[in-house]
Formats: structure tokens, sequence, C-alpha cells
């Protein structure tokens, strides 16, 4: 969980798992869920275990969340935007964008 | 004229110079030294904005807002000044998933080299040495301190009979959900480095972050981890995080410093040539100054992180004794390697550097690797610090130049002069930071059986030591029966943990031992933007018999 010590500007709002989350134009999605409290972005493909972004730079691929219907993106990569639906991960991934289990 | 900013694959051209992959330092530097020459260059980087992880949100901080960096970071501000006024494409948020390097077309028969690279660790087609002889006389393993003094600066290629050195280069890339293919005369892979990955219990644990990342966070939305704090591991970017953490208000409960004292005596040795180093004031600075504000435990000997869904805090032996001390955030950090998937997938000879203990590629002194036309510069071809990896950029960038015939040599050579030697100020003092801060064994190879080591596939480290055991050969074989190293990170995060285990076990050195063997795609693609590649009229009929003119008669006959 992170804590911004400088107000955003411009604050761009989007979904995650149906909540609004307020972010700034030019964050990242994954800052930008640890900066709203989110704790646990997804659970593990194969243990379930609760996991969180951990590199921030492209690497470790503990970030990865559903953005607008699309799985597996990695969220440290990923612009925030207007309106963009976010959803977490849970377990492993099904085919034909099928509902996580 | 000024940066061009391509925001859609379709805006891409077909076709540049160079194509530099990555906007840290160096990619920064080579691509303006490129650009200024007449090249046309495109830079291609995973990142929203220029300035790689060392000046991350460079472009969008001001020293008055985030007065908590120190003045090393505004350095960069200069760096994508001159890249914005540079006449460069600029691909920001894209991946760089694939890189064919040319094979010349000098070489009528494409054959291994016999002094060239042997008990290579991969073998794409981009393995064959492009040209007949002679060859680098490097080997995948090359002993440390040997780098770019053996080279010839790789005149593999130059044959008198032409102009050029190089072919095509063929990247494969994504942006903005399309993916293409963009062909280049000379590639520079400026990729960076990444943490080396610190495998302890627990690190899986929401609320465990790398140092690196609260770094980021720092940089990019000015954040700083909520609640106490414990940053745990070795090396000089620890301290640089503390202070940084300490000047942004941030509460940190402890610093554990797991260096291994008995890298103190090693490192002694290189002491006289760390002082003469431009590092040495702010080093010392930094450490005292994190010393008087912080709690610092050295002599950490083993750190485990306690939680069930979230971190709750380390349990750690310092001096033989056994403590702990309560966190919602642990940071770890044991220095930096350099991120080596997208050289070593397309087929550039990798190398163990001992006195890093890490694999990078093969370079000479100007940063060609063993593959022609592809080169490496800054920390991605081995550790340097910002200021080494823009200086490199520029070398690399001269040296692409002159491979390709944009620049002659006597135009290049004093250009090059110069910046070699600004290049060793940068380069004093690195090996006495590379012993001194060299991890201790039981945090490059997990003791406890339970450590995981692949973060993805969720193999632990007792699974690994009992397959080693059966006499597995290397980490490829480990990978296929364990699934080690199969998950989405392709083997980034347990790779350097996998040698080490596995050396260890073997009681032989990491440069016997490998590593995994990668191949492209290196950044995740999807099916549909492989599938939307747009094809060559000639392809269509390569593969499907028909040409694209009876696809479309046959589609319209169908919808009649």
């Amino acid at each position: 969980m992170l804590l911004r010590i400088r107000e955003p500007a411009e604050p761009v709002t989007f979904s995650f798992n149906g909540r609004s989350v307020t972010a700034a134009r030019g964050d990242t999605l994954a800052v930008a869920l640890l900066a709203a409290g989110v704790d646990t972005v997804r659970e593990s493909v194969v243990g379930g275990e609760p996991r969180a972004p951990y590199c921030l730079m492209g690497v470790c691929f503990e970030c990865l969340v559903t953005v607008d219907g699309i799985q597996n993106r990695q969220s440290c990569l990923v612009e925030v935007r207007q309106g963009m639906v976010v959803t977490s991960q849970s377990g492993a991934r099904l085919v034909c964008g099928g509902q996580n289990r | 004229m000024s940066m061009r900013v391509v925001t859609e694959a379709g805006q891409l051209a077909l076709h540049y110079d160079l194509v530099v992959v990555g906007a840290g330092p160096a990619g920064l530097s080579a691509a303006t030294e490129a650009a200024a020459a007449g090249a046309s260059v495109l830079v291609a980087d995973e990142n929203l904005a220029p300035g790689g992880q060392i000046y991350r949100g460079i472009t969008r901080n001001t020293p008055e807002r985030q007065d908590f960096f120190g003045k090393d970071y505004w350095k960069g501000r200069a760096i994508t000044d001159a890249f914005a006024a540079s006449s460069v494409d600029y691909a920001a948020a894209t991946t760089v998933w694939s890189l064919d390097a040319a094979t010349s077309p000098l070489s009528s028969s494409p054959r291994r080299g016999e002094g060239g690279p042997k008990g290579r660790m991969r073998g794409p087609s981009g393995q064959v040495l492009p040209c007949d002889a002679p060859s680098p006389p490097c080997r995948d393993l090359l002993p440390a301190g040997e780098k770019g003094q053996a080279a010839p600066s790789h005149s593999i290629c130059d044959s008198p009979a032409s102009g050029e050195k190089t072919g095509v280069a063929t990247l494969g890339l994504t942006l903005a959900g399309a993916a293409r293919m963009v062909s280049a005369r000379a590639v520079i892979l400026a990729t960076g480095a990444m943490e080396r990955p610190m495998a302890v219990p627990g690190w899986t644990l929401p609320g465990v972050m790398s140092a690196g990342a609260a770094q980021i966070a720092l940089k990019s939305v000015s954040g700083i981890p909520a609640g106490r704090i414990v940053l745990a591991g070795c090396g000089p970017l620890l301290y640089l995080l503390a202070d940084q953490l300490l000047r942004a208000g941030a509460d940190i409960a402890a610093l554990l410093d797991t260096a291994d004292s008995k890298q103190r005596m090693a490192a002694l040795r290189h002491l006289p040539d760390f002082l003469l180093s431009p590092y040495v004031a702010k080093g010392l600075s930094l450490l005292l100054g994190v010393r008087r504000r912080a709690r610092v435990i050295s002599g950490v000997t083993e750190l485990a992180i306690a939680g069930s869904n979230h971190a709750e805090g380390v349990r750690f032996r310092a001096g033989g004794r056994q403590d702990a001390i309560a966190a919602d955030c642990v940071l770890l950090h044991q220095g930096i390697i350099p991120g080596i998937n997208l050289a070593s997938a397309a087929g550039c000879t990798i190398e163990w550097n001992d006195t890093q203990r890490a694999f990078q590629p093969w370079t000479d002194s100007h940063g060609r690797t063993s593959l022609a036309g592809v080169l490496s510069a800054g920390d991605g071809a081995g550790i340097g610090g910002a200021e080494h990896a823009a200086v490199c950029g520029r070398i690399a960038a001269l040296a692409a130049l002159a491979d390709i015939g944009l620049l002659s040599s006597s135009q290049s050579a004093g250009r090059l002069a110069g910046l070699e030697k600004k290049r060793q100020t940068y380069r004093r003092g690195r090996t006495f930071l590379d012993t001194l801060y060299r991890p201790a064994r039981q945090f490059l190879a997990p003791p406890d059986p339970d450590t995981m080591v692949c973060r993805c596939e969720e193999v632990r480290a007792g699974t690994l030591r009992q397959v080693i055991a059966l006499g597995v050969p290397g980490p490829n074989q480990l990978k296929t029966f364990v699934r080690c190293g199969m998950g989405p990170c392709q083997g980034r995060m347990c790779a350097s943990t996998v040698t080490e285990i596995m050396a260890e076990e073997r009681g032989v050195s990491p440069a016997e031992i490998g590593t995994y063997r990668l191949r492209a795609p290196v950044k995740p693609l999807r099916l549909a933007e492989l599938g939307a590649l747009p094809q060559t009229p000639a392809a269509v009929f390569a593969v499907t018999g028909r040409t694209p003119e009876q696809h479309s008669l046959e589609e319209e006959g169908k919808n009649r």
C-alpha cells in the first residue's frame, strides 16, 4: 500500500473489481492500485495465494490483471485511462474469456 | 527538429537505420547521438515516459515538488531534454518481443567459427556466427575481467567486398494493442538491469516488494509505503532508497544489512581504485546519513518474512542472535543484474561475469555483441551505473553508425577516444563495490527447502535440490522436469537463483551451470496481435497457396 505525499494532478477515474478508483494521468495502473489501498491484486495460478505487485518494472509478472476484458496485462506497464475497467484474476485463466473460477 | 511520438503501430516506419530498445540513459543517449549523425532512429520502450528506471518520472517531476531525490537524479533531465530535441521516433508503452538478427549477406555458408563461442547455451539460427573468420575469441562463459579486451573489434564481417558490415535485423513489437515487424540495419539493446531476486521465505506475500519497486513508486507518483517499513539486503541502492524514503517522511523501522562480512577483506585490494572514483563522497555520506537517521542492523545472516496473507514483519538472525521486527512493508534488494532476455533470445553469446556474479551478453569494447548488427549498451551489458550507461550508449551509437556506413571511422575515432576515457572514470571503483556487495551464499541459494524460488510456477528450493540430485544436466532440463521458469515471467525471477542452487549442489561455478535458454516472444504477445500482423502477398501465397487477390475473390463469392 502506498501513500501519495504529493497531490496527484489531472485526476483519472477507473474501476477495480467494481470499485471506483481515482488516480492521476500518467500513472501506471499497478502504482495507482497500490496508492488506492489495494493490497492484493490477484490470487496465484498454481496455489491460489494472494499476490501483489513486486517489482513495478515489468519483470516479475505479479501485477497481472484483466483490463477492459483482456487478461494478463502487466498493470505496471499500463497507463490508467478514464473509465478503464480492471478486474483481478483469481487462480488459473480460462480460455474464451470464461469466468474466473 | 524534435522527437516524434509514435502512439500507434501504424505510425511506425517499416525500416530504420537504427532501432534502440529501451529509453533509459543508455538508450536515450544512443538515440540522440545517432539522430545527430543523420540516422533514422526508433526508440522502443516499455515504459510510459523516457528515463528508464533510474530517471523514471524525470519529465514529470520537478526539484521543487519532488525534493526527496538527490542531485544525481536530476542529471537525467539533460538526457531526456536532448532526446526530446532530437529527430527520433519514440514509441513509449511498447514491448519488443522478438529480435531476429541479420545473418550477413556476405556469408555464403555460415558455420560455427572455430575459435568462436563453444558450448553455447542456446540454439536459434542466430547462434551461427555470421561470417567465416575470424570469430571473436569469446566463449559463452568468458572469465570476468576480459570483457572488451579480447575482441578484435568485431572484424568478423568486415569484408572489403562490402561497404556495410551488417544486414537487416527484424524486431517484433507491440504498441497500443497491435503488433508490427520493423527492420533495422543496426539494433542497440539498452534493456537495462533488473534487481537480483532475493528468494527468502515469505517473499511472495503482499506487502513485500523489491527496493527498486519502492523507488519506482516514489519517482512515478511520489508514493511511499504506508506504515512501518523494513529494508533488507545489501548494496548501495538499498541505502540510497533508505535515504530517499527518509527524506520523503517514510517510517523506516529498520534496515537489515545482509552484506557478507567476508567480502570486506576481498574488496580491500580494490579500495584504492574506489577512492579515486566519483562515488566515494556520495557513498559515504549516504551510508553515514542513513545510519544516523534509521536503525541499521548489520551482519544479518538469516531472514524470513512473517505473515499469512500479508507481510507482518521479519524474523532474522544477526551476530548469532535471533530477532524479529514488526512491519507492514518489507523491501528486498541485493544488487542489480543485467536484463538479458532479449539479447539471449536473439542468440547473442552470453557470458558469466564472476565479479558481478551475473550473466551478460558478450560485447566488444564498443558494445557489439556476437551477432552482427546487434549492440548492447548500458547496464543490460554489465552493471556500471547511469552515467556509465549514458556514455556507453553514445559509444555504441557511434560504433553502430560506423558499421552501417553512416559515419567514417575518421569521423568517429576522435569522439570515441574521448568517450572511452570518460567511461573509464565511471568504471572506477566498480570492482570494489561489486566485490564488497557480493551477496552472501545463503541469499543467493536459499538453504530453507520451503523457500519459493519460482514465483510463477511455485517451485521451492527443496524440490529443486531434490531434482538436481537426480542428475539433471542443467537449468533447461530442470525447467522441463518441474516447470521452474516456465511461468509468465519467463524465468526472470528465478533464473539466477536456479543457477546458484545448481552450482552450489554441484560444487562448481555458475559459469559451468549456465542459465535458461530463452526464446521469443520474450514478452507476452496476444495471438490476436500475431494473427493481425501485416503479411506480404508472397507470404500469404507461401502458406495458403493462393494470392491475396484469390482470397478476396473467394470471400466475395461466399458473401454473395
